[in-house]
């Protein structure tokens, strides 16, 4: 790439990156590289998905070998640099070569075969390694019919959640005649704990936008639209510098490569509403209206953007489309199972030992993603249950971890693959809390349109918060159950045909644990406060006062330096005592 | 607790910067949000008063503002405050306690989600998934992230920062 026959450092700098430090990494390399004039080139480049390790920093020397260090501190740097950039020898005890194999190896990486490897921000970096190549192909040797046939043959399915297949979608937005067409790049991503979409735009922006192009001239849009959260600010950045080096360079405007093919992009940004996320609230809210979903049909395939024939399509859906072309539709079809072609990406968080973004083919088990490549569960705990899908998914339990996951058989549990979220929960887990949590967005979230979603889920979320406190009656079960299915069932657009998922998936595989909630008033995993019991152990406590300063309600008394006692008729169980005392000398059970 | 929100200050609006947004997007009829992002990205909130301005600006009715501005989480009506404490009540922040951290700032700074300290420093904001959750759980003051979080690092960071600005009014 970049740079060739010189020493190159590559510095992961997206969002995980940056949490961690990464910026003052790269500002120390390049100013010490410049400093001290040494032959070495320093680069940004996406994330590699191993973002338990940032900050990361690849170092491939001009004979082409790579050595990856991970936890990359600024005194770490320093050591890096005089050691091995300056001394010649690698600094063993930070580097991540193994693990690294372990982790990638692992995986097939076809949408983030570029993340981590390029300097996102280079359109030559993008072109080195075949960018461009399959809009090129479209341009020159296929028809759009042709691009839309290879899309089917290859299997692809949406990677947004619903798991259309994308080539029909195509034709069908293909097949309405009109003056003007729409492609629109859905990345709101807004299931709280995936961030796939993000780190794809963060590290290979222009696969997006050569995938909308080819997308573009597939159904004969010469306008595309990015839809992006707010609260991806670097992503919108290195969007903007992608379409604008694309266009500088002749590669997006009017007549490209000579092919009488224009396209224009823009970008809009979100203003914090999960509901744009579906794909009419979302055209909605790209007219500039309040974000609410409307009835379909009419599909954005026939009156979708200004009424126009509109392809919306997910953010690692594009980012497929160039290489399918480019490889063949075979070579992709090639992995994955026959229904669910091709790989999947998943944001691996939650109590995981190794969290971070993994790609591989559909049909592994989801045991394979989690203890396999995704090392297990930190500490050594014990695995409870994962919840596929975000909000509109569901939590499965640890006897059907060898579930394969592809659409189906994921949507065969009662959960759905969604957009590759992947909470992992161990048994210090409550699954009343998570499905409270889940049902909480989902209400926070209903745009108020259909009743059952507006009032259904905010009658659901009392009484989950009910048995979360301890309060609530055996027959509410049921009525929670019944109302789950009437908000499904009652509801206009996905947000509340599926928000009760998380409720109803947890109620068919841990009704023992809302039995223990609602029957014995425990909860077994120690999270429901108000279920809890606070004491403090004699033996422990050497009367330091700590707690005492810390309770709200003055409820801890004893002299100072004796053992202290907690007043249980006055305790609120808030907690403050937990987690003030230093000697564990508190008790919660 | 309410009235912390509040602020008495009324902030006067500067019309020729509003009139050079709606200008940028002249002609264009889905600009409302994009205009109300570039008022906010000024003002730091959307000031009640402004909303009439723009409506005939626009030529689209009060209401119609008004509804966007209460039915996107980014807008805001109340002025925030030097510091913005984006608290992430994601997925993965949720299951690695974060409501432990909400509580802490709730108990250290008085305030809750959407609020700001009566002294105008701090404004709570709850988000959902800042994009860091293997380093959960996050929150973000301004630009900086303080990732995997405890109740003590938290008060900490706070007392930090509030610290900081004592310094720096001596
Ligand atoms: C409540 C709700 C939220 C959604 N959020 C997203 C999202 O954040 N990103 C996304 O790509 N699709 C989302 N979808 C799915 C979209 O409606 C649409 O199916 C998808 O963007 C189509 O792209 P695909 O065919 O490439 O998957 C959401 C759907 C619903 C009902
Ligand atoms: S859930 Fe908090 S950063 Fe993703």
């Amino acid at each position: 790439m970049a740079g060739q026959g010189k020493t190159v450092i590559k510095v992961g700098l997206s969002t995980c990156g940056i949490a961690a430090g990464s910026t003052k990494v790269y500002e120390l390399l390049e100013e010490e590289v410049s400093k001290n004039k040494l032959d070495v080139t320093v680069q940004k480049t996406g994330c590699i998905g191993m973002c338990y390790k940032e900050p990361i920093i690849d170092l491939v020397t001009p004979d082409g070998k790579l050595f990856s260090y991970g936890d990359v501190t600024e005194e770490n740097a320093q050591r890096i640099l005089e050691e091995h950039i300056k001394g010649g020898k690698p600094v063993e005890d930070l580097l991540i070569l193994t693990e690294r194999d372990e982790v990638v190896g692992r995986q097939v990486r076809i949408s983030l075969k570029n993340c981590g490897i390029i300097d996102p921000e280079s359109l030559e970096d993008y072109k080195l390694a075949g960018g461009y190549k399959g809009i090129e192909k479209c341009l020159k040797e296929m028809t759009p019919e042709d691009v839309i046939e290879e899309i089917l043959q290859s299997g692809l399915r949406g990677r947004g959640g619903a798991g259309f297949p994308t080539g029909l979608k195509w034709r069908f937005t293909r097949g309405y005649k009109s003056d003007q067409k729409y492609i629109i790049c859905n990345a709101d991503e807004g299931d709280p704990g995936a961030f796939m979409d993000r780190s794809i735009i963060e590290g290979d922006p222009h696969a997006i936008v050569e995938g909308m192009m080819i997308a573009g001239y597939a159904i004969g849009a010469s306008q595309g639209h990015v839809y992006v959260r707010a609260e991806y600010p670097l992503a919108i950045t290195r969007l903007e510098k992608a379409i604008e080096d694309a266009r500088a360079n002749g590669l997006m405007g009017d007549n490209i490569m000579g092919s009488g093919f224009n396209f224009e992009m823009k970008i809009k940004k979100g203003a914090g509403a999960f509901v744009c996320g579906e794909e009419t609230a979302l055209i909605a809210s790209l007219e500039g209206e309040r974000g609410m979903p409307r009835l379909k049909p009419p599909f954005p395939a026939e009156a979708g953007l200004w009424k126009k024939p509109t392809s919306i399509n997910n953010v690692e859906t594009f980012a497929n489309v160039p290489w399918i072309i480019a490889n063949g539709a075979d070579k992709f079809s090639a992995f994955g199972t026959e229904k669910s072609s091709g790989t999947k990406v998943f944001a691996l968080a939650g109590k995981m030992k190794q969290g971070g973004l993994i790609e591989v083919p559909m049909g592994i088990t989801l045991r394979d993603v989690i203890f396999g490549v995704g090392g297990g569960i930190r500490d050594d705990k014990k695995f409870k249950g994962v919840q596929l899908g975000g909000p509109s998914g569901g939590c499965i339990p640890e006897s059907l971890l060898d579930t394969p996951v592809d659409y189906d058989s994921v949507g065969q549990t009662g959960a759905i693959m969604g957009s590759g979220g992947m909470i992992v929960m161990d048994e210090t887990t409550c699954m009343v809390d998570m499905a409270r949590f889940f049902l909480d967005f989902v209400q926070n979230e209903s745009c108020g349109k259909c009743v059952h979603c507006r009032l259904g889920t905010k009658r659901m979320l009392e009484i989950l918060t009910r048995i979360t406190e301890g309060k609530a009656q055996p027959e509410e079960l049921d009525l929670l159950e019944e109302l789950a299915y009437n908000v499904k069932e009652g509801s206009l657009c996905g947000l509340g045909q599926t928000g009760p998922n998380p409720v109803l998936t947890t109620l068919k595989y841990f009704r023992d644990e809302y039995e223990a909630h609602i029957m014995d008033r425990s909860c077994p995993a120690k999270v429901c406060r108000e279920l809890l019991t606070f004491t403090i152990d004699p033996e422990l406590c050497n009367g330091c006062r700590r707690c005492v300063k810390r309770c709200p309600t003055e409820c801890i008394t004893g002299e100072k330096k004796e053992p202290h006692v907690i007043d249980q008729d006055k305790c609120i169980k808030c907690g403050n005592c937990y987690d003030a005392c230093k000697f564990d000398a508190v008790i919660m059970e | 607790m309410a009235d912390a929100v509040e602020s008495p200050q009324v902030d006067a609006i500067p019309y020729q910067e509003f009139d050079k947004i709606t200008e940028k997007y002249k002609g264009d009829p889905s600009a409302i949000i994009p205009i109300l992002q570039d008022v906010q990205e000024i003002m730091g909130y959307v000031p009640k008063n402004s909303i009439g301005y723009l409506a005939e600006k626009l030529e689209v009715s009060p209401a119609k503002i008004y509804g966007i501005v209460t039915f996107y989480a980014q807008f805001r009506l109340q002025p925030k405050g030097k510091y913005i404490i984006m608290l992430c009540e994601g997925t993965a922040c949720h299951v690695n306690g974060a409501k432990l951290i909400s509580k802490s700032i709730t108990d250290e700074l008085e305030i809750e989600g959407g609020q700001t300290t009566p002294d105008g420093l701090f404004t709570l904001e709850k988000v959902a998934c800042i994009g860091c959750c293997s380093l959960a759980p996050v929150m973000l003051i301004n630009e900086e992230v303080h990732a995997k979080l405890t109740p003590d690092a938290t008060r900490k960071v706070l007392k930090d920062y509030v610290n900081k600005e004592a310094a720096a009014q001596n």
